[in-house]
């Protein structure tokens, strides 16, 4: 696989980046534009419409992550996952496989589970995406990440922010799930480490209690 | 992942316009799972992907006397999960909601199964489809092949067709509706599975400026079905061997019968042997694994894989079963 993580180094506009941009830089001085600052996209006839063609060069975005607006200029090949990791630094969601087979970069799309590696940052843009940063509240942990911490749900620790996320959703969508409905509704994250026991157990006392 | 230019339309027209007219230029994006890991592997660099997922009308199920339209970019998950697939199609909506994990049916479509590349490891390593060394010997008879197929394999391709839902689509009579240059065609769904003869031919009867638009199941009012599926793992996994099984029922004996197996040939099996042997017949255990054996009788299994062979006789064995006792549960 070619390295995507070369071409996400310069990128910019992160809200969460400091100091003054040359957007606001030529607002606070004044100065008019008449030519766009990031050329708009080039367009092609198709059916009779024009349709707008992004990339393959960096196409800047938008995306509604944890309730917050962040900006980037990004290839079009960049997935959602490298793009959060990469460029707003949120780096819970974990690369693993990067082939939708392991769960560990388990995100919230639309309120429901999904892979970042397998959705392209492009598509992902004003959806809203929920990564395990914004479970914490007020400095308080989840309801599943205490259940985690109790039950013993967590070896060396890389699956656990993606399981952490599936077990919200699923808990969200089965607030009384029977233990097949658990297995079947977490079988798509992976634990080396083998913890399925206490992740189990932890969700079962999750839905037990309420969240 | 290289470099490619994004498109978006809104059309299908539109879509089907942008699209290139020899393959390897553009690809359809859909839900990603798939094709997103291919491109990840340099198995495909196309230059373009043309999301189809803003075509408002390729999406949602709708349903009537005759049976039921399932759009193409509907999600595996939407469909699972749906009130008149889970009524009316039973082993359907079971196939759907055992297929790849809870996060992929998120975001998988219907399309994007129907026309998801085999899982042939020699492929997914980028030896093509019909892998053969420099002096042309068959990498896959020589090799690593106890995931492959044991029937339809006299040819040059040894893969097995991937997706663990067209085999009960298949058995419930689906149609498959494509739309491309020159119009609209439908066709009966095994029909759009080819078992490829050449490097570089594709396992579907598809074009490279045309697009699966929609499915279209016929009603099942008296149909017994079911799916039964073999996995190494419980889920997460792809199956080992699986049958579809839709039966019609006249006073106790099997009136007609459609027998469909899954993960044994490059393309989806329909079998008429078993088909035969069941028609005419009450059903129980003797007659089900009779039907089963003839199912497996022209079997060819490779050098690892005679295991698939008991595997797939015990598949359609229980399917049938399944389905006599009231299908899916
Ligand atoms: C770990 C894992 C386990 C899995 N287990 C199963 C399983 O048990 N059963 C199963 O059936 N599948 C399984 N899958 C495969 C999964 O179901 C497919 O990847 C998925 O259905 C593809 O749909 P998509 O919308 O994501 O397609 P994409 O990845 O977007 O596209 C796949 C291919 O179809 C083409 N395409 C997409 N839509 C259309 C259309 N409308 N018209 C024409 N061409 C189109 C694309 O160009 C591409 O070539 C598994 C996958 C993984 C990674
Ligand atoms: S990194 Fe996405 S599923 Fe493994
Ligand atoms: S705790 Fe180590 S992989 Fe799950």
């Amino acid at each position: 696989m070619r390295d995507d993580d070369e071409n996400l180094k310069d990128a910019n506009h992160s809200s969460e980046s400091p100091g003054v941009s040359r957007r606001d830089f030529l607002k606070i001085s004044g100065i008019s534009v008449a030519v766009p600052l990031v050329a708009g996209p080039k367009m092609v006839m198709a059916a009779g419409q024009q349709v707008p063609v992004y990339g393959p060069g960096k196409v800047p975005m938008e995306f509604a992550i944890n309730g917050k607006n962040h900006k980037a200029d990004l290839e079009p090949r960049v997935t959602l996952l490298d793009a959060l990791r990469d460029q707003f630094e949120l780096t819970g969601a974990k690369r693993v496989c990067d082939r939708a087979e392991c769960g560990a970069c388990t995100v919230l799309m639309d309120n429901k589970p999904v892979y970042a590696c397998s959705v392209l940052a492009i598509e992902a843009q004003h959806r809203p995406i929920t990564t395990v940063e914004s479970l914490i509240e007020g400095g308080n942990l989840h309801p599943v990440q205490r259940a985690f911490v109790e039950n013993d749900a967590s070896q060396c620790g890389f699956c656990t922010p993606g399981f952490v996320v599936s077990c919200k959703a699923f808990l969200d969508s089965h607030p009384h799930p029977t233990p097949e409905d658990i297995r079947r509704g977490l079988s798509g994250n992976l634990c080396r480490c083998g913890t399925y026991e206490g992740i189990r157990k932890a969700i079962a006392q999750v839905a037990q209690k309420g969240a | 992942m290289r470099p490619f230019e994004y498109l978006s339309p809104n059309t299908r027209t539109q879509a089907i316009s942008l699209l290139g007219s020899t393959w390897g230029s553009s690809e359809i994006l859909a839900g990603g799972t798939d094709l997103l890991a291919l491109m990840k592997d340099d198995i495909l660099a196309p230059k373009r992907l043309i999301n189809i997922k803003d075509i408002k009308d390729l999406r949602g199920v709708s349903s009537d006397p005759q049976g039921i339209r399932l759009g193409a970019l509907t999600t595996l998950g939407d469909l699972a999960d749906d009130e008149s697939v889970k009524k009316n199609y039973p082993a359907l909506a079971e196939a759907l909601g055992e297929a790849a994990s809870p996060q992929i049916r998120n975001l998988a479509t219907l399309g994007g199964n129907l026309c998801q590349r085999p899982r042939c490891w020699y492929f997914r390593n980028g030896l093509g489809l019909l892998p053969i060394d420099e002096a042309g010997k068959e990498l896959v008879s020589e090799g690593e092949n106890r995931y492959h197929a044991i029937l339809g394999n006299e040819g040059p391709a040894k893969f097995v067709s991937p997706s663990t839902i067209v085999p009960i689509l298949v058995a419930y009579g689906a149609k498959i509706r494509l739309q491309g240059l020159n119009g609209k065609r439908e066709l009966p769904l095994e029909r759009f599975y080819v078992t490829p003869k050449k490097e570089g031919e594709r396992e579907h009867d598809l074009r490279p400026n045309e697009m699966v638009t929609e499915v279209m199941v016929p009603a099942a009012t008296n149909v017994k079905a079911a799916h039964y599926e073999i996995r190494q793992k419980a889920a997460f996994d792809w199956p080992l061997a699986l049958a579809g099984v839709a039966l019609k029922m006249r006073d106790s004996k099997v009136e007609s019968a459609r027998i469909v197996l899954g993960y044994v040939a490059p393309v989806p099996w329909p079998s008429p042997e078993a088909e035969k042997a069941l028609v005419g017949q009450p059903i129980n255990k003797e007659t089900a694994q009779k039907a089963a054996a003839a199912a497996l009788a022209n079997a060819k299994p490779l050098s690892h894989n005679a295991y698939k062979v008991k595997l797939a006789r015990v598949a359609v064995t229980r399917a049938i079963m399944k389905a006599a006792s009231g299908g899916a549960a």
